[in-house]
């Protein structure tokens, strides 16, 4: 196998890493904020179960996870999903990251001060307008540093799907590396997380940058 | 009247922080709340102007009652259709200024306008720029709050109250959060809208200021009115003990 057929073989992968990557953080930066308003009701039932669930998604580990997402619906209800294992893994890592960025936003939003709170108040702001204009820009700020090591971190965690032997460049990578006896694959799936982090690199120190007009 | 407190209760735990307080205030007067920290100002005001609710007593805005005491004995508030009007009539200016930080000057004045009052964007913005003009800081209408001095906050904090066109504008201790330097001109802009008749509650620390500009003088100590009056009277002539004591110490 020559160098360009490894390469292109193993770009089906960087597709579906890449898929991986963006639907789980299409998913999970949303309901990751649904999540921490939750987790801040003033129901106790309701907190209470946030709270089980984020301990659940940090305490046990995520390929584990994956495992139960794809093998969960059969082994525990007989149920036959086709075409199951693609929809497991982005169930999996949603629900995982949510709890993370869901403990990010939480933080960030406690650490807004009441007082701006109460001047909206004074103001006549609606409790959504509150949010969505006052609180959560400066939210945003507040968190962009701790969303970047997450996303990071995402990137990588997306071989975590090799588990499920779902072909992204990870499972590639070991698959052809084994065939052909050769240790170029994996130099090659090093070198497209590293190019793609240090894309995230880029594009979260843009994000950070655009909200540097305030303090 | 155009504010009326009567008999106000208010509890933290059972502890009593406010016990019977009564006063109203009358159109164009500016009130000074004077007293030793801990004796409830702070929590008057924040009653007044409904950040904390009431145990007990009314709260009557231009004649309308916004709280009373039910049937039950606990207080009871309008409907919130009623209350956002109540909370028109009255502005308030923090200690710690509490300005947006991520909202330009202009927009700190000029959003709640525009999105809560729905007044249109030139005229939001026409006003505020006469209202920092009055400040004396029509020049830092495009720069954000941690570009001004806390002087210069203050200032936008007020002009951000005003906008809102208050009937009646309560400042808690306006002037704590400054350097001694930078009081005077937060000062300077509350006596230029007690001459222009504007309605204000002041809780301060700054005797002299209290003594020049308000027309009544309330002192309060461990939850209640202990003396009130012409601010002459109240500083130069106290009647009771507790206020001879608590002047004294601003005296030295």
């Amino acid at each position: 196998m020559t160098f360009s057929t490894m390469l292109s073989t193993m770009a089906s992968g960087m597709w579906k890493t890449f898929l991986i990557f963006a639907l789980t953080l299409l998913g999970s930066l949303p309901l990751g904020m649904v999540v921490a308003l939750l987790r801040r009701s003033r129901f106790s039932l309701v907190s209470g179960f946030i709270k089980v669930y984020i301990s659940i998604m940090r305490g046990t580990p995520l390929m584990l996870q994956l495992l139960v997402w794809y093998f969960g619906p059969f082994y525990l209800f007989g149920w036959n999903i086709g075409n199951w294992r693609f929809p497991a893994i982005i169930l999996g890592f949603v629900l995982n990251y949510a709890a993370y960025f869901a403990e990010i936003y939480r933080g960030g939003i406690e650490s807004i001060p009441v007082g701006q709170y109460e001047a909206a108040e004074v103001l006549g702001y609606t409790k959504t307008q509150t949010f969505m204009k006052i609180i959560l820009p400066q939210v945003v700020k507040i968190i962009m540093p701790s969303v970047t090591n997450e996303v990071i971190t995402l990137v990588k965690d997306t071989s975590l799907a090799f588990t499920l032997a779902y072909a992204e460049v990870f499972s590639l990578a070991k698959q052809i590396s084994a065939s052909q006896s050769s240790f170029m694959p994996f130099l090659i799936a090093g070198i497209f997380y590293f190019v793609a982090n240090y894309v995230v690199e880029i594009v979260m120190a843009r994000i950070e940058k655009s909200m540097d007009y305030y303090k | 009247m155009i504010l009326e407190m009567k008999n106000i209760e208010k509890r933290f735990d059972g502890l009593e922080v406010l016990k019977d307080i009564s006063f109203g205030v009358d159109h164009g007067e500016v009130v000074s709340i004077i007293g030793p920290s801990g004796s409830g100002k702070s929590t008057l005001l924040r009653c007044a102007t409904f950040l904390e609710t009431i145990d007990g007593g009314e709260i009557i805005y231009m004649g309308e009652k916004a709280a009373h005491t039910g049937a039950d004995g606990s207080a009871v508030y309008a409907g919130p259709q009623e209350m956002k009007k109540f909370r028109k009539y009255c502005g308030l200016v923090f200690q710690q200024f509490n300005l947006f930080p991520h909202y330009s000057i202009l927009k700190n004045i000029t959003d709640a306008p525009i999105h809560v009052q729905g007044v249109s964007k030139a005229e939001a913005e026409e006003n505020a720029m006469a209202l920092l003009r009055k400040m004396g800081i029509e020049d830092k209408a495009d720069a954000y709050p941690y570009q001004l001095s806390g002087g210069q906050q203050q200032r936008v904090a007020i002009a951000r109250a005003m906008a809102m066109k208050p009937e009646i504008l309560f400042f808690d201790e306006p002037t704590s959060a400054l350097d001694p330097e930078l009081t005077g001109e937060v000062l300077k802009v509350i006596r230029q809208l007690a001459e222009e008749k504007m309605t204000m509650v002041v809780v301060t620390h700054e005797m002299p200021f209290a003594k020049a500009v308000s027309n009544r003088v309330i002192f309060m100590d461990d939850g209640v009115i202990v003396e009130q009056g012409d601010p002459r009277d109240v500083f130069d002539d106290p009647k009771e003990d507790r206020t001879k004591q608590f002047l004294r110490v601003f005296e030295r």
